[in-house]
């Protein structure tokens, strides 16, 4: 407590202040982007009045993008979830010069621009049957960028405590692999596995990169569709559809995060 | 809900126990089964892809030094010495932010810090796109800046559409994945460390100093790395900014979609590639000494 009162001098409120002005640059544009898709004139002004009818023509035009988006963000949970939590135990277990080259392999679709995966996936894969319009062309490419951020944030967890030291105990009393997996690794991990989960669905939610040279006309997620109005529609309706997107997000990034808070002092 | 080893069922413990951890024999073998599955989808749709892309980058008139010739373009070069520049000042930036706020966050606690966290981190789920429309909100022709300028007596300043548009909108991008970066690492460091250097008459500033921020190192080592990454490979910010600003990114989709100039758009698209691979595992093995050595 001593210590807590001490750093509440000017240092403290400094740092406050600092910290609320990053706060003001995130949000104020935000703000003003909602307000500007629920008024009814931007270029007027809050005068001209608050309305739904932007918000309602973006659920008419682009409820089919919002839909697709949420099935593409979930299989692509599912996928890095089943895929990612295995492999970084199996990194965790050995770490050593393969293990570092297979980390570096699966981090290349971060470092590689969605732009050139995007491109490799067309030209390799274009052409299989019906692959190309389907929405699990867009979803290879969500899982491959992605899966390494699941990687690393069960990873990060897994490197923080004794695995090992854990894993022999419950063998010790006679737990089997997929029993210490299930009981010992999975629970202790738990923090790393939520953190993982909450950049996958925001990511695969948020994708453009890849997402705008992999997507047709019959597959257009919800960030292509914002580019669509963008560039094309009045700021208005773009607006109610950041706000769309918006909406979407909170409730998803608000319980992630109280669920780490919660974990976190059992971890 | 808490499974830890001390909630497991303990079965009457034998006497002596044998020294033999049973089924740990097949353990390399359970591991690479483990690991097969990720490793096998990667395989497929990532390096197998990868791979054409190279080949057809080299499959133009000049093959393999077309690599070359690609970078001797001027316009090429141009673009990919301001895409440089760009993701170094916006990483340096976004860290030195990053770092203070995100420290600040976990060493004090207040009324409304957890929609402060909330709100800071708010931004991760943007997408390119709508960063670039937030920064018109800020800095367009109908933005705020622009607002406060007029009305300070100043002039509309209006800098959306151009590099410094593009900065602003990948800082703003990277904050809140380099701050989340730096709080969870902050909340692992062990507070005995920090109380042992207070205990031995050590200011806050000299605790930062010498025990905070070289613990922090690897963490933001990665970080920046990965905020280097972005900003070289990102392309909706600048998509929505405006199609004419210099980044490299918007050389390659112009190249690809408008010049139909595949062989080029994959030259350029690989060169990309291995630079912003290259940083990061440069940056990761400097990450991972700095570990080895803390440990």
């Amino acid at each position: 407590m001593h210590s807590l009162s001490n750093r509440r001098g000017w240092g403290f409120w400094l740092q406050l202040g600092f910290t609320l002005l990053v706060c003001a640059l995130l949000t104020v544009p935000m703000a003003m982007s909602m307000l500007a898709g629920l008024t009814a004139n931007y270029f007027v002004g809050l005068k001209s009045g608050l309305t739904l009818r932007w918000v309602e023509e973006v659920l008419r035009v682009y409820s089919g993008t919002i839909l697709l988006s949420l099935q593409i963000a979930v299989a692509c949970l599912a996928c890095t979830l089943v895929l990612g939590v295995p492999a970084a135990y199996a990194l965790a277990r050995r770490p050593g010069r393969i293990a570092r080259l297979v980390e570096e392999l699966l981090m290349m679709p971060v470092a590689i621009p969605g732009l050139a995966t995007a491109l490799a996936l067309i030209v390799t894969y274009g052409s299989v049957g019906d692959l190309r319009s389907s929405w699990l062309f867009i979803l290879i490419g969500h899982v491959l960028f992605t899966l390494p951020f699941m990687v690393r944030a069960v990873l990060a967890v897994m490197g923080s405590i004794d695995l090992t030291t854990l894993e022999e105990g419950a063998a010790s009393l006679g737990a089997g692999f997929l029993r210490r997996f299930a009981t010992v690794v999975l629970p202790n991990c738990r923090s790393g596995i939520l953190a993982g989960s909450l950049m996958v669905l925001t990511l695969s939610v948020g994708e453009f990169n890849l997402t705008w040279l992999l997507h047709t006309p019959l597959t257009k997620t919800l960030p292509v569709g914002l580019a669509d109005s963008y560039a094309s529609l009045r700021i208005e309706i773009g607006s109610a559809y950041t706000l769309v997107f918006f909406l979407m997000i909170v409730p998803s990034l608000i319980l992630m995060q109280g669920l780490s808070r919660r974990g976190r002092p059992s971890v | 809900m808490s499974a830890c080893v001390q909630d497991a069922p303990l079965p009457h413990r034998p006497a002596a126990r044998p020294p033999v951890r049973p089924g740990w024999v097949g353990e390399p073998l359970r591991l690479a089964a483990l690991l097969a599955p990720a490793a096998a989808v990667f395989a497929a749709f990532f390096l197998l892809p990868l791979v054409r892309l190279i080949l057809i980058g080299a499959g133009g008139a000049e093959g393999w030094s077309a690599y070359l010739t690609t970078l001797a373009d001027p316009g090429h070069l141009d673009s990919l010495i301001s895409t440089l520049a760009l993701s170094a000042g916006v990483t340096l930036v976004t860290l030195a932010v990053s770092t203070v706020a995100g420290l600040f966050l976990v060493r004090n606690r207040f009324p409304g810090h957890a929609l402060l966290v909330a709100l800071l981190t708010f931004p991760l789920a943007f997408p390119g796109v709508v960063i670039g429309f937030m920064v018109i909100m800020l800095a367009g022709r109908q933005g705020l800046i622009g607002t406060v300028t007029q009305a300070l007596g100043a002039g509309k300043l209006v800098f959306a559409y151009s590099m410094a548009g593009l900065f602003l909108g990948y800082v703003y991008f990277s904050i809140p994945r380099v701050i989340l970066t730096v709080m969870a690492a902050a909340e692992k460091l062990d507070p005995r460390l920090e109380e042992a250097a207070r205990s031995l008459g050590a200011s806050s500033w000299r605790v930062v100093a010498d025990v905070i921020l070289p613990a922090l190192k690897p963490a933001l080592i990665s970080a920046g790395a990965l905020c280097f990454a972005t900003s070289m490979g990102a392309f909706g910010t600048a998509f929505t900014l405006a199609t004419r600003i210099n980044v490299l990114p918007m050389t390659i989709y112009t190249e690809f979609t408008l010049q139909a100039n595949i062989a080029a758009a994959a030259a350029l698209s690989v060169l990309l590639g291995l630079i912003t691979w290259a940083a990061l595992a440069v940056a990761r093995s400097v990450a991972g000494t700095s570990v080895a050595a803390a440990g």
